[in-house]
Parts: structure tokens; sequence; C-alpha cells
């Protein structure tokens, strides 16, 4: 950090110049040398981001056609500013930067930013949209056959891969619409003998077993009778006959509210993005609000999550500093077996002890989950014939067998690392001691140990920054089991942290609150930031950059 | 340990010379081939285990007593038949996904690094340890606003969305310059700065100092990034399971993962037939290149 402490080979300030005068040894040269290399350069160059504007324009095509604006304005500025920083002379650092920065800027900071901006809402299943969606989506899906609905006698259409619904409608004229265009007449439609509309230009009909064989998208169209969602919808069962469909639920603009026909139940805004009846009935579609602090007043005070959450927090600090030390235990303990330059067979066994770090992360906890099932796996059945003893679904258990898996997959690269820095070690600092006659143990523990900690310390660090979120391990050995047994969350004894955020956000079987997971996932991002923080403070590597 | 040793050892002259010797041998090498043989049935079990089930007809987890009774492929000819999981079709994704991520972020690693390295401007050291903290932060903490971002991206530009391979290589690309910069910042500190001045004195752009002479001497640091990313990718799981929802477009870990999930028992065969061929190519490439990674290891984290 203090200059007087930078070596003095580091890069000396006056590179810096080379913004400031970029010229000045280029103009002493011939100038027929850079002609063409320049000529090139500047052609890749305009060739390149020729390409970027092309794929820009579409991009803000699509934005214009799709009307958002917001994003529409800021896509432009990037775009000005990417030519900006390619045009223009010099800004040299800008040119190699920018690329990079740009999808650290959109993937990594945005969407941490976005994070903490959906951890202040209620975004998640049954609340996806604005409340004019949801209120069009509760008038839709509550739809019934109206029971005295003429029938529309129909035909199915298919054009470009979607689906169209002719129908003749009661008067005996034809009408085409599909799920997303309302009904409209058409009269060029060709008819049968019995005057049923069955053919139209530039649309292929369906015969029955094609109507049999995609029957799901035929089951699902839904065409609008008219602008109005209060008209209904047309729906076939059998791709021969349609039927009106009405919503039970009528909306009242004024008053807000919703009101179902048939009981007679009024649903009002709750505040909360809900309709609710006055008996606290909720209709299953909401919309997404800001909700302040609820998420994590919810994590830390809704006793179903409270005390699973807290124990989750714990047993993930205890799985990373417990899996820190031991690879970083076993790791150095082989490295200074192996540290020998006599050893025979030194270069098998170190192969065959990194093979765990080279299979891939995410088999090796399913691998270990067959290996520990209670019962049918190998160890179990054939190494203790048949003890039936639960590896993974006893709480204590499953916690040892994470820890003793996560020891098999980061052992190996522990031991490179220690291997590596215990060769950089001063030769004499090992001599010295050795003629002062102090005793191996004595030499590893004062001296070596030491100076190999300042070295791999930052290592460790990131070591543990990863551990706390190795989903991988985790997720495919135990999937966060055995569940806990005080709460009907899908929390369990071995789930940490960013388990639980991948849970609640895309867990099966319980819906998805993305608001509740991104609370989460900030909860993690502070803790990570407060312990980095520290870390780095205490071990000074900041000060390698100058 | 040797100084308490030796005293008895030197207090009993008259001991047998062969036994002494041996005893001499054990504590000065032996219980280190001990120590080797038993972390090597340690690392190698579970590998043997997955190689003898992926050859076991029997195809259950309860399958087998013991290892290699019975060898057959059987469960390789099912696994690429199964039409639902398209085995073939996640490998080569995985193969392209991986490999065009690790490619490109090569490249957005070295174009920062060398501006890191070589240039001077404001906001440099501000930028440096920014990405030294970006660092602690991995992407998968933001994965459902990553899902948010492109389910809406999705919307406009369908090709870019939710579902798409080039939308999830772009995601990647975000935590490039976090991961690879500053590794490969200290190995391009470590080509001396004469080489460019030298060459900027013969005329060369900065465009030819970095493509021509910079590029060609981290090529150890870039092999190195290329195959730790090419890695990661490839046993990337969060981000590419939310991301990838048709199985023709999956990757080999959502795939495989599909495999053991619902019926972990009963697939078990097969899915240890496609977890060794998923292994293979990383293995290889990382065993062949192993020399490159541990120097790579030792230069961005120990940084001498």
């Amino acid at each position: 950090m203090s200059p007087t402490t930078k070596p003095a080979l580091e890069v000396t300030p006056d590179d810096g110049a080379q913004q400031a005068a970029p010229s000045r040894p280029r103009r002493v040269l011939p100038a027929g040398r850079r002609g063409p290399e320049s000529w090139k350069g500047t052609l890749a160059k305009i060739i390149l981001l020729g390409l970027v504007d092309a794929v820009a324009v579409y991009i803000l095509t699509a934005l214009f056609l799709s009307q958002s604006w917001a994003v529409l304005a800021i896509a432009a500025l990037v775009t000005l500013g990417i030519n900006w920083i390619y045009l223009r002379p010099g800004g040299l650092p800008a040119k190699y930067l920018a690329p990079g920065v740009l999808f650290l800027l959109v993937f990594q900071v945005f969407v941490v930013v976005f994070s903490g901006y959906i951890a202040f809402t209620n975004y998640g299943d049954g609340h996806n949209g604005s409340k004019e969606d949801a209120i069009s989506s509760i008038l839709t899906s509550s739809q019934k056959r109206v029971p005295d609905s003429p029938a529309y006698r129909t035909s199915v259409l298919e054009k470009g891969g979607s689906y169209y619904l002719l129908v003749t409608n009661p008067d005996g004229e034809a009408q085409l619409g599909t799920t997303e265009s309302k009904l409209e007449d058409a009269p060029d439609a060709v008819k049968d003998s019995t005057g049923k509309a069955k053919e139209l230009a530039g649309y292929r009909t369906l015969n029955f077993q094609e109507i049999v064989a995609n029957q799901k998208d035929v089951l699902g169209l839904v065409v609008p009778l008219s602008d109005d969602p209060a008209a209904g919808t047309l729906r076939t069962q059998d791709g021969s006959n349609a039927y009106v469909f009405r919503s039970n639920m009528v909306y009242d603009k004024a008053a807000d509210t919703l009101t179902d026909t048939d009981t007679g139940t009024v649903y009002r805004d709750s505040g909360e993005g809900d309709f609710v009846s006055d008996t606290g009935e909720k209709l299953a579609t909401g919309w997404k609000i800001d909700v302040g602090f609820k998420n994590f007043v919810t994590a830390f005070t809704d006793p179903e999550l409270r005390g699973p959450l807290l124990s989750v927090t714990l047993w993930t600090f205890t799985f990373a500093v417990v899996s820190v030390f031991l690879c970083f235990a076993l790791g150095l303990f082989l490295a200074i077996t192996f540290n020998r330059s006599d050893l025979k067979g030194k270069k098998i066994y170190r192969i065959i002890m990194i093979l765990p770090y080279a299979f891939p992360a995410f088999l090796s906890g399913l691998v270990w989950s067959g290996l520990l099932n209670p019962e049918f796996g190998f160890i179990n059945n054939a190494l203790l014939g048949g003890a039936g003893i639960a590896w993974l679904t006893d709480p204590v258990l499953a916690k040892i067998s994470v820890l003793v898996v996560n020891l098999w997959l980061g052992f190996p690269y522990m031991f490179l690392v220690c291997t590596g820095a215990l060769q950089s070690l001063p030769e004499d600092v090992d001599e010295a001691a050795k003629m002062d006659g102090a005793s191996p143990w004595r030499i590893f523990q004062s001296i070596k140990l030491p100076l190999l900690l300042v070295s791999v310390a930052p290592l460790l660090i990131s070591s543990f920054a990863f551990n706390f979120n190795n989903f991988n391990v985790i997720y495919m050995l135990t999937a966060g089991g055995p569940r806990f047994e005080d709460t009907t969350r899908d929390i369990g004894a071995t789930d940490i942290l960013i388990t639980l955020v991948y849970k609640s956000a895309f867990g099966v079987g319980t819906g998805r609150d993305y608001g509740l997971a991104s609370a989460l996932a900030i909860v993690i991002f502070i803790i990570v930031a407060a312990i980095s923080a520290i870390s780095f403070k205490q071990t000074k590597a900041l000060e390698d950059v100058n | 340990m040797s100084s308490v040793a030796t005293e008895p050892l030197a207090a009993e002259p008259l001991a047998a010379e062969p036994r002494r010797s041996f005893q001499r041998w054990f504590r000065e090498k032996g219980w280190r081939h001990v120590v080797g043989v038993l972390t090597s049935i340690f690392a190698v079990f579970p590998l043997l285990y997955v190689l003898s089930a992926a050859f076991n007809p029997t195809g259950t987890l309860a399958g087998s007593a013991s290892l290699f009774s019975q060898v057959s492929w059987d469960n390789f000819a099912k696994l690429f038949s199964n039409e639902q999981r398209p085995f073939g079709r996640w490998f080569v994704n995985t193969m392209v996904i991986g490999l065009i991520t690790s490619a490109a972020s090569v490249l957005l690693g070295a174009l920062a690094a060398y501006a890191f390295s070589r240039m001077r401007f404001t906001g440099r050291r501000v930028g440096l340890l920014s990405l030294l903290l970006l660092q602690m932060f991995p992407q998968l903490l933001a994965v459902v606003a990553i899902f948010l971002l492109l389910s809406g991206i999705g919307e406009i530009i369908p090709a870019l969305g939710l579902g798409s391979q080039l939308g999830l290589i772009m995601v990647y690309l975000g935590g490039a310059l976090g991961v690879n910069t500053y590794l490969m910042y200290g190995f391009f500190n470590t080509v001396p700065q004469s080489l460019d001045e030298a060459a900027k004195l013969d005329g060369a752009s900065h465009v030819q100092i970095f493509f021509g002479i910079i590029l060609r001497l981290v090529t150890p640091i870039l092999a190195v990034v290329g195959l730790l990313t090419f890695i990661g990718i490839s046993s990337e799981f969060v981000i590419a399971s939310v991301v990838l929802t048709d199985p023709n477009s999956q990757t080999l870990a959502v795939g495989l993962y599909s495999f053991v999930a619902n019926q972990r028992t009963e697939d078990w065969g097969v899915f240890a037939a496609g977890a060794v061929l998923a292994a293979i190519p990383v293995m290889a490439l990382f065993l062949f290149l192993q020399r490159y990674i541990v120097s790579g290891l030792s230069a961005g984290s120990v940084k001498g």
C-alpha cells in the first residue's frame, strides 16, 4: 500500500504517461511501417463494432416494440457509451475493460441490487404480476360453462404451429379466433354440406387423429367472444362443438371488489396483494406489491422459520469452518508426509490423491449419496453386512457424512496448495534452526507453519467463503435432509443458507417465494461481506494492491 | 520427534541389525507409505464403486455386494436409448457451453488484466479492490434475481431469455472478471515491462503488444483460467437448473441430477454409466494439465 514497501521492479509510474503522450515514440518511425497494421486494425475494429451495433439495434427495436421505455433508454445509452469508448482516440484502459465490465455490471452487480429489491416485495407464486393481470387472470380462471349456452359447431385449424377455432355460430355464420385474439367473422370459410364451416384459406384443418394427438393444446384454447372479459369465452372439449364459458366473478371497478355471482361472496383488496373475503378466504391469484421489511421480519419471527433458520445459520458456519479446518489439516499433513524427494511412488500417490478433486463436484455428492444410502447403499450393505446405519437420515450422522464427503472433495486441493507452499519456503531458515538444535516438530511449529500460514491465509479465507455457499455437496448428498420436525417448511438438519434460498425460491412441493428467498440471500451477503472485510483486514491481503 | 526417538536407539546398540534398519526405514519412510496407501483407498474407493455400478447389469442401487462382480455394457446402452433423458444432448450441451464460456472468460479476463497491469488510470486501484471483493460473492447468491431478469429478457428477446443456452452463457460471463482478473493480473505483472517498451519503440501498437507479445508469454495462466472455468462451468448446477428447463437444452449436471432426484434407487446403474462418461473428459483434462493447474494455484493464491 505504502510506496516505500513496494519492490523497485514493480511497474514504474512513467508507464502511465502512455496515455498522455501516446504518439511521441511513434513519430520518429518511418511512416510507411505502421501503415498496413493500423489499416487492418481499423478494419477489424469497424467490423467488430458494427457487429455489436447490429445486435444492439436488434435489441433496441425489440425494446421499442414492447414499449419498455425505461429499459430502452438505458440500452440506448449503453450502446452510445460503447461506441464512444471505441471510437474516440485515447482512453485505452476503457477499451480493454469495457467488455468484461459490461457483463459484470449486468449479471453480477445489477442482479445483486435486483435481489435487494425483490427482498422487499412479496414476489412469488400467486404474486407474479400487476393487479390488472391478477384480476383478468381470476376472471378467466373462474369461468364455468354457461348452462344454456348454444353449441358452436367447431373445426380446429392450424397455422404456423398454433391452433385456431373455426366455429359456426348459432346463426350459421363462420367465425375464427384463438386464445390471444378474439372471435372475428370469417366470411371466406368453406362450409360442408351441413353448413358447418370446415376450411379457411391459409389454414390447415386438423383431422380427428390430429385433434386427439394434440388434445392438450386444443382443450387449452380459450377464445374470447369480445374485448370485454365479462362477455365470456368459447371452449371446446371434443374439437367438434364449442360452448360459451363465462366467469362467475364480477369485478366492480369503483368499489375495487370481486363478487362471486354464485355465492354472493365479496372479495376485497386486503392491502397485501390479495383479494380476501370478509370471512378471511383468500383468492389464489394475487399480485406483486412492496412489503417493506416483512420478509426479514418473517424470517426472524415466524415460529415456523425462526428456529430452523437459526439452526441452519449455525450449521452453515460450523460446516464452513470445520470443512476448511479438516481439509487444510489433512492436506498439510499429507503435503509434509510426501515432501521428501527420495520417497518411492510419490508420483503415484499424488495422482491418486488428486482424483477426487478432478472428479466433477456435483457427481461426487450424488455418488456418495448412493454409497451411504441407509437401505441399499454399498457401505451399509456390502462393507458393514447390512448394518442399516442411518448415514443420511439421522441428523447428527448426516452432518458427519456431509463433512466427510466434503473432506473427500476438498483435501486434494489443500494438499496441492500446501505442497506448493512448502516447497517455496526458504531452506536456509530450516538449516539455521537445525544448527541451533531445534527438533523437527519445533521447526515445523515455530518456523514452517507460521510462514506457511502467511502464504495460504488468503486461500483459507476464500475456501471458507466457498464452503459457506457450497451448494452442490449439500444438495446432491442430502438435499438438506433429514427434515426438521418442528416446522412444516422444507428445511432440514444439513441445510445451509444457500440451499435454503434455492429451496424457498424453486423448491418442489412448496410454493415459490422469491421475496423470502432474496431476503435470505441478502442475509448471506451481509454475513459474507462482514467476514471478508474482517479477515482481509487481518491478513492485509489488500496491501498487495498498489 | 527424532531427538527423543534416537536416544533409546543409541542406548541399545546390540539390537538386531535387520530389525533396527526396518524400524529406521519405517520411521523415516515406511509410515509415509502407510499414510499414502490409506489415503489412496479413501480417495479412490468411491470412484471404483461408481465404475463398478456402471458396469453392473442389475442396475439398481441395491445391486451387488462386491465391486465388479458382473460386467456388462447394458447400462450404457440404456443410457443412450432413453429419449426422455437425452444423455448425448446433455454431453454436447455441456461441452459447447463450457468451451464457449471458458474461451470468452479467458479473453475478457486477459483484456482486463492487461489494462490493470500495464496502464495507470483513475479508478484502477478501486477497480482492482472491487474485483477482489466481488470474488467473495458467487453469482449463485443472486440466483432468484438472475431467474427473474432472464424471464424479463425472454419476454422481449426470446433468444436470450429463460431456457436459452446463450442467455446462460451471458450470465456465466458476468462472473468472468470477478473470478479471473485477479489471478491473471498477478501473472501479467511477472512479464517484464521492458518487453512492452521495446515493442513500442519498434512501432507496435497496443493491440499488437497485447495479442502478439503478452498473450504468448502468459499462456500458462490462460490455460489454467480456461481449464478451471471449464471445470467449474461443467459442474455448475444452481443457475443452469433454473435457466434450462427443456431436457434437450440441459447440461450434464442438471440432467444427471434428474436421474437420481426422483427414483434414487431404480436408475442407479444408468446414472452411474452417465456419471462415468461425464467425468472422463474433465478428469482427463485435469490429469493431463495437472502441472499447469498446480502452477496456477500457487501463482494466483500463494503469489510468490
